[in-house]
């Protein structure tokens, strides 16, 4: 089995008596409400989702890795998983502090605060997003919050797993899974979309090289017109059900907010995979990308920088335009197909939604029908 | 440690690396030595070992127990 990036799988999951005596002191502390998706990124902290991190990411880190994609130990990592405030004062340092989720009432964690600190959101977001442009959705984001970051260590004490909790398993967990089924070398898929005929193909050709497939739904805030989570996660279970062998697949979702950092965010994917248990990932045109802020093979042509030679985790790249070519009669490429245009369905995301939207099945080549049918389930199968 | 250089020599039959210059022609790797580089990182990730365990045997056990209550052990 692959080793957790850093080497260990951080868990600060406290349960049983540690639980029982941490809820207990988190009543006598100071309290700082957080919204969902720090929650998230607290609870993948807790669960080793982001190992070796144990914590928010405190000033040393947070400037090692804007100036040389590492942790303060040299371990690679591309993106700070920050915690944000608006002033020093919005939380105190030193301190062991309860964390709560905005309209829970459960305690979500104790932070033992280590630092707060001033960040300069220009360098980070150019470090990050390879830009300071306002309007890339991500460096908006880091401009739109505290002036100052909160680092410190994290003890999880609601480790609510939401509404997919059979399909929402931690690293240790799915690493034991694979264990179990012998496999010693799988591949991560990620996707934020319904599964057409080219993603099967595309699956189905990496089951060729590896013990496992591991399909990994990103979970968490989407764009208005973007197919629910709940619309993906039941039609990949319907592809599943219908057309994989089951012993070689493995679906699991990955609650993450999503950075449309390209390159940077491409090389995170590949360690939070690395965490569950993944030997590869599969690494697509624009990965991760928003616009036009990367090249397309950006985030691909970044895992043989030297700084992430030693990642351990490979990627699989995908390069080519694909369709299904009628003359060939199965999915193919601009760099497999010689045939002309007319003998090409394409797998346009834009269309497909069209076609649903309107009540129509996409064509079997473009679409599987049981995978239709269960789109059709949904009053509404789009996030609005 | 200070004075030593971050890389090593490795030798290999010449046949070998000769084969291996020509498999590579026009592969878009730059030398036989990025080659292998390149597989012996591939076989190392499926072989590199965790340092050292985090969860105890009980919090392992716990795992398994919840993966048989979800159906997946």
């Amino acid at each position: 089995m692959i080793a957790p990036h850093g080497g260990k799988l951080t868990n600060r999951v406290l349960e049983g008596e540690a639980l029982q005596e941490a809820l207990k002191e988190a009543r006598g502390l100071p309290r700082v409400e957080v919204n969902s998706e720090l929650a998230t990124e607290v609870r993948n902290i807790a669960r080793g989702v982001f190992s070796p991190l144990e914590g928010v990411t405190p000033s040393e880190a947070f400037q090692s890795i804007i100036e040389s994609d590492a942790l303060a130990s040299g371990v690679a990592w591309t993106i700070p998983i920050i915690f944000d405030v608006p002033s020093r004062d919005a939380i105190p340092e030193g301190q062991r502090t309860c964390l709560v989720e905005n309209g829970q009432a459960r305690p979500l964690a104790i932070l033992d605060v280590e630092d707060i600190y001033l960040w300069d959101k220009q360098k980070a977001a150019a470090a990050v997003f390879g830009t300071t442009d306002s309007n890339h959705p991500g460096v908006k984001g880091f401009y739109e919050r505290g002036d100052y970051l909160v680092g410190g260590k994290v003890e999880l004490l609601d480790n609510n797993r939401g509404p997919y909790e059979k399909l929402n398993l931690s690293p240790v967990e799915t690493r034991a899974v694979f264990e179990e089924r012998g496999w010693r070398t799988v591949c991560a898929f990620q996707t934020r979309n319904v599964p057409h005929r080219g993603h099967e193909e595309l699956q189905k050709t990496v089951l060729g090289l590896v013990d496992g497939l591991f399909i990994q739904p990103v979970i968490g805030r989407k764009k208005p017109g973007d197919f629910r989570d709940d619309v993906i996660l039941a039609t990949y279970e319907a592809l599943i059900d219908n057309y994989y062998a089951k012993d070689r697949v493995f679906l699991n979702i990955l609650p993450f907010v999503m950075r449309y950092a390209g390159p940077k965010e491409a090389i995170m994917h590949a360690i939070m995979r690395k965490n569950y248990g993944c030997t590869h990932i599969i690494i697509g045109r624009d990965h991760a990308g928003v616009g036009d802020y990367y090249g397309e093979e950006d985030a691909i042509e970044i895992f043989d920088e030297p700084r992430f030679a030693d990642l351990g985790i490979r990627p699989i790249t995908i390069r080519g335009d694909f369709w299904y070519c009628q003359k060939c009669g199965r999915v193919a490429s601009n760099r497999t197909c010689p045939h002309g245009k007319e003998w090409q369905i394409s797998f346009s995301g834009t269309k497909i939604r069209q076609l649903i939207t309107e009540g129509e099945a996409p064509p079997p080549e473009i679409m599987r029908p049981e995978v239709f049918a269960v789109i059709q389930q949904f009053d509404n199968p789009f996030v609005t | 440690m200070p004075g030593q250089s971050d890389k090593v020599t490795i030798k290999i039959p010449r046949p070998l690396y000769n084969r291996i210059g020509k498999l590579i022609e026009e592969s878009g790797y730059n030398s036989v030595t990025d080659f292998v580089v390149y597989v012996l990182r591939d076989i190392a990730s499926v072989h590199n070992r965790a340092e050292d365990e985090v969860y105890s045997e009980e919090e392992l056990q716990r795992v398994k127990e919840h993966l048989h209550r979800l159906g997946y052990l």
